[in-house]
């Protein structure tokens, strides 16, 4: 409330300003971050979606694989809000579980990725050379197969399961994070301040741990939000494929899977799985436009 | 000078770098000795070798590219060069601190003031984080920045560009360190500010006593702060002594003419003159014919300049300790007129 209440009126902005300059980096971020809409709805979408996905159990009116042959296919209605799927399922309780599925493979995945591919980039960054030449030869290698084709090669390679389908989507961007890291350490590594931190005595461990890494931090937490978004389109795609997540456990890619057989009858049975995935990957990529936006301009001033 | 040893003797350093287009000799033979408390300014233009050399000094030149092809750096009695990295990093910052020309690149954005200022004590002083930060705090109260226990949380991007270079001063007294480089630390701020910083690094000398090597393009910088100047030109040591011996009395073309490219406001209306520039420019380091590098660009040039690169030596009719590398006669030439 008083966040927005400073970027309004110029009037009330003046004596705010008077008072001592203690934004505090996190709030002045915030108040970046907040001033874009498309942001803010973004956040607000994930943190309704990750509500869901955490209290799945409370939340969710029935149980999500509970068959009811009484109500095969039965169209949205006070009872079933989201209506029934082919056996009689709730869709809405599918949905709300099918959440968990979806944002703990996007969130899953990307840690992985990020947990592989930081310390790789910023070795290949930071040591140059050789162990540079092997790594990103091998990253450029990976990066030449599509990222969708590479985690459906390795999901059939593990076997279908949730697990193994994270795992797979987590190697797969493992690529991308190798890159970008490299790609800034080399950047920041040439900034003066790194030569002032060696000029110091500073070893050079330290002066990737201290001085490198936490100025990188904002580029791989903006491509880290955006990275779950295209991994949560991954383990849609995978479950639609019969390779993420195994029947009857729901998700959101499996129920397209099923719902495309009755797209005439039961349509309900595809729109929500749809908007759902739409919703999320929409929300994780403002967050991420959000972020970059309100992160990259500090950095330079 | 005096008996007692230097506290830094720097004989015939040599740095090249290996280029595509080949090997540029940025650093060649110079040599000069330091006294503890010591204010030396060194000037020259970009290129002439001035920061390189103090950068190689310290191991901090990148390698490869850069190779230090000959010399010895005594530092109280130590070859800096040949001290392997690990002994190297205990010198840096804690007996030389650093002070670099950019105050708004040369600190971290994303770290505190205070952690920075700290950061040196940690590394060399085992201080734990509250005696740290303890110090740091009094360090910020000795360059004089106010409410200093408040801004050692603040970040760098809320100080002002003189105020980060008191930072960078902190930083670099940190450890009471026996010597100070300063490579341009006045050249990007603005000129009340950059008064205020020499006026503050003048204090800091009388309180602390450390010796300050002061690298800079600017005479004027050098007039107020150092007791001795050395100007460089490709690489040497042109010329070197006392400030008032050297600034009153050049015997080398080019500090004259660097002297002659500034105004001086002392003189008045009376004494007004044209402002010379140094026509050319600087040689291409890749290649060094043989003879004086600046004899292209000398009006004074003779014969043998360019054929043989002059020693540095003892001027005669000047204070000991006044060097300079010329085979011409600097004060009998202008006084026969040439080079008006």
């Amino acid at each position: 409330m008083s966040e927005a209440d400073l970027s309004t009126p110029a009037a009330v902005a003046a004596p705010v300003a008077a008072l001592p300059p203690e934004p505090g980096a996190l709030r002045a971020f915030w108040r970046r971050f907040s001033r874009r809409r498309g942001a803010l709805a973004g956040l607000v979408i994930v943190v309704l979606l990750g509500i869901l996905a955490l209290g799945a159990e409370w939340i969710a009116p029935f149980d999500p694989t509970a068959t009811d042959w009484g109500a095969v296919r039965a169209a949205p209605d006070p009872t079933h809000l989201f209506g029934t799927d082919e056996v009689g399922r709730d869709v809405l309780s599918r949905i709300v579980f099918g959440t968990r599925a979806s944002l703990g493979a996007g969130l899953t995945s990307v840690a992985l990725a990020v947990a592989l591919g930081l310390p790789l980039g910023m070795l290949a960054g930071y040591a140059g050379g050789v162990v540079d030449g092997a790594i990103m030869r091998l990253t450029d290698a990976l990066l030449a197969i599509p990222f969708l084709i590479l985690a459906i090669a390795l999901a059939a390679f593990l076997g279908p399961s949730l697990t193994n389908a994270m795992v797979a989507i987590g190697l797969s961007a493992t690529s991308i994070f190798v890159r970008l890291t490299r790609a800034q350490v080399q950047a920041v590594a040439a900034e003066e301040f790194v030569e002032a931190a060696r000029a110091i005595g500073n070893p050079p461990w330290r002066i990737a741990l201290r001085h490198i890494l936490p100025n990188i931090v904002p580029a791989i937490l903006v491509q880290a939000t955006l990275t779950i978004a295209a991994a949560i389109i991954a383990e849609a795609s995978l479950s639609f494929l019969g390779l993420g997540q195994q029947p009857p456990e729901p998700s959101w890619g499996s129920m397209l899977n099923t719902a495309k057989n009755f797209l005439d009858q039961a349509p309900w049975m595809a729109i929500w799985p749809g908007v759902s995935i739409f919703l999320a990957v929409l929300a994780f990529n403002l967050v991420g436009d959000g972020l970059r936006d309100a992160l990259d301009p500090r950095e330079r001033r | 000078m005096s008996d007692s040893p230097p506290l830094l003797d720097v004989r015939d350093l040599a740095v090249a770098f290996d280029t595509d287009g080949g090997t540029v000799r940025a650093v060649n033979g110079v040599a000069y000795g330091l006294r503890e408390g010591e204010t030396l300014g060194i000037v020259g233009e970009s290129g002439s070798g001035k920061s390189v050399h103090v950068l190689a000094m310290l191991g901090l030149v990148p390698r490869p590219p850069g190779r230090i092809t000959g010399g010895q750096v005594l530092f109280q009695g130590r070859d800096l060069l040949a001290l392997p990295e690990r002994h190297l990093r205990r010198v840096r910052g804690a007996e030389i601190g650093m002070v670099f020309q950019d105050p708004m690149s040369s600190l971290n954005p994303a770290m505190t003031v205070g952690a920075q200022i700290a950061e040196p004590l940690r590394l060399h002083r085992g201080l734990d984080g509250r005696s740290a930060r303890a110090r740091a705090r009094d360090l910020l109260d000795l360059v004089r920045i106010p409410d200093a226990a408040r801004r050692l949380d603040h970040y760098p991007h809320e100080f002002s560009g003189g105020q980060r270079q008191r930072v960078m001063i902190a930083i670099g007294l940190a450890c009471r360190p026996k010597l100070l480089i300063a490579d341009e630390a006045t050249t990007a701020l603005d000129v009340t500010v950059q008064a205020e910083i020499i006026a503050l690094v003048q204090d800091l000398k009388r309180e602390i006593g450390m010796a300050i090597i002061w690298i800079t393009h600017d005479l004027g910088v050098v007039a107020g702060i150092a007791d001795t100047v050395q100007v460089m030109y490709a690489g040497r040591i042109v010329e070197r002594g006392p400030v008032e011996a050297v600034f009153s009395d050049p015997r080398n073309a080019y500090t004259l003419g660097l002297l002659r490219s500034l105004p001086d406001l002392t003189r008045g209306r009376a004494g007004r003159r044209r402002l010379r520039q140094i026509e050319g420019s600087p040689p291409d380091m890749r290649f060094s014919p043989p003879g004086d590098p600046f004899a292209p660009r000398n009006p004074f040039a003779t014969p043998r300049c360019r054929i043989e690169a002059p020693p540095l030596a003892q001027v005669a009719g000047s204070v000991p300790g006044h060097l300079a590398a010329a085979w011409y006669d600097l004060p009998a030439l202008l006084a026969q007129g040439a080079g008006r």
